[in-house]
């Protein structure tokens, strides 16, 4: 770990005040991500400005009858929050179905969001790794990738967003609200937050530098029945094969969501009309133009028999 | 003391104290976190400085060139250790590769430098700014592909690489049944909690290393030959040990870049290997891949068993000898092991839990569960038949005991193992597919000498000294339990001392030798003390009873402490063995049984119950007995499913090297397991009539969940991990 100045911050704007001051700092909410990142030099900040303790920690109800959470609403808080498991129970089951307990009271929503790959390349320096040094190849293309993404990858990085918040908040249609350094706010749609990798898989999200994340909302809640399956080699404490998130009416229409698969939340609206046909014709759709390596093939299987499985469920 | 007769009626056979349930009397000081680990040891040596471990980037080749400059100029950097001013360094006996490396690099993350600073970040950080230049070599790192360069390993440990008995070829190719697969058991890490750590002091030539080991007296031999001074100028001190499994076997490169960096530094020197180090710095369970052939009647007597299996590790390194079961487990006239051993550049391997049994059974019993479906039998009634009480390549020897059959039969009852199917994917509890399977768990028992020292003082307390290590398996209370019985005394009058290289030599922690073979050394310091104590007292030896904290004989009665009122009483003694294991065969049996689920639409795969019935001779503490065999119960179920680690044969290491991506069982993993202890005791194995259990509760595990996976599904996987992917193809179809 490189050492590095640290400072604590009382309000959003002082947030990125300070970013100003300090190019190149990083915000630190749970530090369960970062600070993992830091000991082994995959992150380099020279300056950590803390945000944990910014009063974005509520969960509010917005004027068109959804939800308002704050960046810094806590992992644990917000799976157990009375509204959140009422109306939009897929968010509480993927939360639950996350890290452990302790990491949970740790992690926040924005960090969540944006908490790093777990290629095991990213995270060993001696290895070559365009995300982590860009330009250097990508050791996990003909190497160890069980893991790896099947969809929207590139020749550059095959990488998988690990977040299983993310997956359901993709589906509820989430959207992030953020404040750059200049104060201005913006609102971007969870659909438009993650970049491809395409060529600069370092760049992983449309955020500038320096741009806070303050909140998260959710539109008015849309009912039906809420499913998380997430697929794993042990029964807990282990990232996603894949996972489905699905929310689906009386009526057999609904919205899907995969985790495990691309470098974000995977979700094709078009593919959504084919639910009434059933989980083949979805994933069709879902996983359409999938590249697989000689490791990863069983995730296109994978992800057309659990749909499956979750369909069977929510019809009862 | 030798023992060369089998036991007869001792004080051990009282069984007041020895043989009950108990709790550890070091679990208080675990269970509140005053038990001092190795790292945490800040009391031991004033000033200590901190190490932090540069490993290898590249798993072969040369260091071109290491430049310190940016790293020796690091804030609170006090010294930087590299096999360049190191000064000559030997190898021990015990390690394959140098522990610290250069300028040749023999795998990934050897250890290339120590940076010693004032504290720990300091070191950390300046470690990075070590700048290495390699050159990178061509390496070896794909068993699969090293088959036919493999050689023949000369005997290890007596063992040698091949057997024959009868003609094998012959009745294979004419046994009407056969059975005739490969099976893959992949590379494991120990993946104990606690990282290999230690702290160094030098004092003139004298070095005290406060460190985390199970074998002490080995350790003192390999740190003194590595530095090159006398033994007697090496003291090692192990008193906890949190978790080993057979990586802390061995001295590692923290113990010798902790001299190296204290004696640079001129001051104490604390290092940890850090957890990525655990896979490709320390030893791991080399992968295997293994051919048998069962050939059978159509009654399903064994008439033909063969086994061969091939594994690799560095130059000068040994195989894993997973064949070594097959020539014991089960009868049939015609037999025939190999074992092959290619050259890998991977880390090296050694022993992990039960080497070669916990591996060779993963496939054996497998196997053996495909031949009785051949067969149309029960695979617990095959393996009945198939008993054998001698040694089958040697059938004048018999084992000493032997109740395979008993266990099988008495689990095969307690598990409900009738309600099985014998047609695999019949059994359905809504997604579920639901299956049982079954192995047999068979592991040697070893005798190893082992001394202790006893001290009585006027109190009547009795202090245990010896060097032997309690890794986590609960040795502290079995001692205590020997001595307690042997002297008359109560559990809380035994004071014990573990670990400390300046006690008496003992058999040490490995190969499940631990806990008979330590107690049966303190059992014969105990008999020293006793004669001492009747003397003093002037009773005749021959007769005095020990108990309730007294002494009697021929009518008087002294309190245990009255033979010290005027000095404490002190015997040491050693117990060595005969030949008894030479007219007797020694092994350790049981029964695994597992129930396992199937999700029909995801494969994902999750145990449901578990089962092992244990035959092991007398159990010392059947509660801390039972915490081994459900802790290698879990490890087994974590070979089964889950644990690997994933060999880069580009680059040459394992890539999965932290805790997230080497998975072994989580609580929500391990369902409901339980023990059953057979009552047994084994006059030949000491006056203690033990032996081992703690890697007998592995041996077999593995198989009776991929059995338990084949019946719930009729997929049979002969590759471990069974992970999902390998199922998914021939699931059912999904409507
Ligand atoms: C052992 C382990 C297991 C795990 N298992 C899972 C799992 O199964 N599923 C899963 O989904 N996750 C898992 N996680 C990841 C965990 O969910 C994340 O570490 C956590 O959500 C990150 O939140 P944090 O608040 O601690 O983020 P931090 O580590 O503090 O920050 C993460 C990133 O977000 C940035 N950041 C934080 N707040 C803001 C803000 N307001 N605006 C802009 N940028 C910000 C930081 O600069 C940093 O780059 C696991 C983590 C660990 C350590
Ligand atoms: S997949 Fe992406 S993160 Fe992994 S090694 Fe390749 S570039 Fe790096």
């Amino acid at each position: 770990m490189k050492s590095f100045t640290y400072e604590r911050v009382a309000t959003p704007a002082a947030a990125t005040a300070a970013f100003a001051r300090a190019p190149g700092a990083r915000f630190i909410a749970g530090g369960t991500n970062l600070l993992d990142l830091m000991k082994l030099e995959i992150e380099t900040p020279a300056h950590l400005i803390d945000v944990s303790r910014l009063s974005l920690d509520k969960i509010e109800k917005t004027d068109d009858g959804g939800l308002r959470i704050g960046a810094m609403v806590r992992n644990t808080d917000l799976a157990s929050d009375a509204r959140v498991r009422r109306d939009y129970g897929l968010l509480s089951r993927a939360l639950v179905a996350g890290a452990s307990g302790q990491l949970r009271n740790k992690a926040t929503t924005a960090g969540n969001l944006l908490q790093r790959t777990r290629c095991p390349y990213f995270y060993d320096t001696n290895q070559p790794c365009n995300k982590r040094r860009p330009g250097s190849g990508c050791a996990a293309i003909g190497g160890f990738n069980r893991l790896h993404a099947v969809v929207g990858a590139s020749e550059a990085c095959i990488a998988t967003h690990p977040s299983d918040m993310a997956v359901a908040m993709r589906a509820l249609d989430a959207v992030v609200e953020t404040v750059d350094a200049a104060g201005k706010a913006r609102a971007i749609p969870l659909s438009g937050f993650y970049r491809a990798p395409g060529a600069t898989p370092h760049l992983e999200t449309v955020l500038a530098p320096g741009e806070l994340i303050t909140a998260v909302t959710l539109p008015r809640p849309v009912g039906g029945t809420h499913i998380y399956h997430k697929v794993r080699d042990r029964a807990s404490y282990a990232f996603a094969l894949i996972s489905v998130g699905a929310i689906v009416q009386k009526d057999g229409s609904g919205r899907v969501a995969l985790g495990g698969v691309g470098y974000q939340p995977w979700r094709v609206e078009a593919a959504e009309a084919e639910l009434p046909r059933g989980a083949k014709a979805v994933t069709a759709g879902l996983l359409a133009g999938a590249k697989t390596t000689h490791e990863n093939a069983y995730k296109l299987p994978l992800v057309e028999r659990t749909l499956a499985g979750v369909l069977a469920q929510a019809r009862g | 003391m030798k023992f060369d007769t089998p036991a007869t009626t001792n004080p051990i056979d009282q069984l007041k104290v020895v043989g009950k349930p108990t709790n550890r009397i070091d679990g208080p000081l675990k269970t509140t976190g005053t038990a001092p680990y190795a790292y945490e040891r800040h009391d031991v040596a004033a000033n200590q400085a901190y190490g932090y471990v540069v490993g290898s980037a590249i798993a072969k080749g040369r260091i071109a060139s290491m430049n310190l400059e940016d790293a020796e100029a690091a804030p609170g950097v006090l010294a930087i250790v590299t096999a360049a001013n190191a000064g000559k360094l030997g190898k021990g006996d015990f390690n394959t590769a140098k522990l610290l490396g250069g300028p040749a690099v023999d795998h990934y993350h050897q250890a290339i430098a120590l940076v010693v600073a004032e504290s720990f970040e300091q070191a950390r950080a300046a470690a990075a700014l070590v700048r290495v230049e390699y050159a990178r070599g061509k390496g070896n790192f794909d068993l699969a592909k090293s088959l036919d360069g493999a050689i023949k390993p000369p005997p290890s440990f007596g063992t040698e690489a091949d057997s024959a008995v009868g003609n094998f070829a012959g009745a294979f190719a004419g046994a009407p049944v056969q059975v005739d697969a490969r099976y893959f058991t992949p590379d494991h890490a120990h993946a104990m909690m606690e990282p290999h750590a230690s702290i160094a002091a030098w004092e003139g030539d004298k070095l005290t290393l406060w460190t985390s080991n199970q074998m002490i007296a080995w350790s003192v031999g390999d740190m003194a030959k590595t530095l090159g001074i006398p033994k007697e100028n090496v003291r090692l001190d192990s008193p906890y040990v949190g978790g080993g499994f057979g990586g802390k076997l061995f001295i590692r490169a923290d113990a010798v870049l902790a001299a190296l960096g204290a004696r640079a530094a001129k001051r104490p020197v604390k290092v940890a290997l850090p957890r990525a180090f655990m896979f490709n710095n320390t030893p791991h369970r080399p992968a295997t891949i293994q051919r048998i052939r069962l050939g059978a009647t159509a009654e399903g007597k064994i008439t033909a068993i063969g086994h061969e299996s091939w594994s690799g590790d560095l130059p000068g390194g040994g195989p894993e000898t997973a064949v070594g079961q097959t020539r014991l487990l089960y009868a049939g006239e015609n037999r025939m092991t190999a074992m092959r051993l290619a050259v890998l550049d991977l880390p090296e391997g050694n022993a992990m839990r039960a080497p070669g049994e916990a591996p060779g059974l993963m496939a054996l019993e497998i196997a053996v569960d495909e031949l009785a479906e051949k067969l149309g039998m029960d695979p617990v009634a095959l393996r009945i038949l198939n008993d054998t009480q001698v040694d089958p390549e040697k059938p004048e020897r018999r084992f000493s005991q032997r109740q395979l059959n008993e266990c099988l039969q008495i689990g095969a009852d307690k598990f409900g193992w009738a309600k099985r199917s014998a047609k695999p994917a019949q059994t359905r509890d809504g997604r579920w597919l639901v299956g049982m399977g079954v192995a047999a768990a068979f592991r040697n028992n070893i005798n190893g000498p082992s001394a202790a020292r006893v001290r009585l003082d006027k109190s009547g307390v009795v202090t245990v000294e010896t060097d032997m290590t309690d890794i986590g398996t609960g040795t502290y209370t079995i001692i205590a339990q020997t001595a307690a019985e042997m002297m008359g005394l109560p559990l809380d009058k035994v004071v014990v001392k573990l670990g400390d290289s300046a006690f008496p030599v003992s058999a040490g922690s490995g190969g499940q030798w631990g806990a008979n073979s330590s107690t049966a050394g303190v059992y014969a310091a105990c008999v020293k003390l006793r004669e001492a104590v009747a003397q003093k007292l002037g009773m005749n030896p021959s007769d005095a009873a020990f108990a309730d904290g007294k002494v009697r004989s021929g009518g008087r009665s002294a309190a245990l402490g009255e033979a010290a009122a005027d000095g404490e009483l002190v015997a040491e003694d050693r117990m060595e063995y005969g030949d008894l294991e030479k007219t007797y065969q020694q092994s350790t049996f049981g029964a695994h049984y597992a129930e396992v689920g199937v999700d029909a639409m995801t494969g994902e795969i999750r145990v449901r119950r578990m089962l092992a019935v244990c035959a092991a001779g007398r159990i010392l503490n059947p509660k801390a007995a039972r915490s081994q065999v459900i802790g290698a119960m879990t490890m087994g179920a974590g070979a089964a499913l889950m644990e690997e680690l994933a060999v880069d044969k580009r680059f040459g290491f394992f890539v999965n090297h932290d805790l997230a991506g080497y998975e072994v069982p989580v609580h929500a993993d391990i369902p409901h397991q339980e023990v059953i202890f057979l009552d047994e005791t084994d006059p030949t194995t000491s006056p203690m009539k033990a032996k081992g259990v703690g890697e007998l509760g592995i041996c077999g595990v593995a198989a009776a969940v991929a059995n338990a996976v084949y019946n719930a599904t009729g997929v049979r996987v002969r590759n471990y991990p069974i992970t999902l992917d390998k199922l998914l193809g021939e699931l059912p179809d999904i409507a």
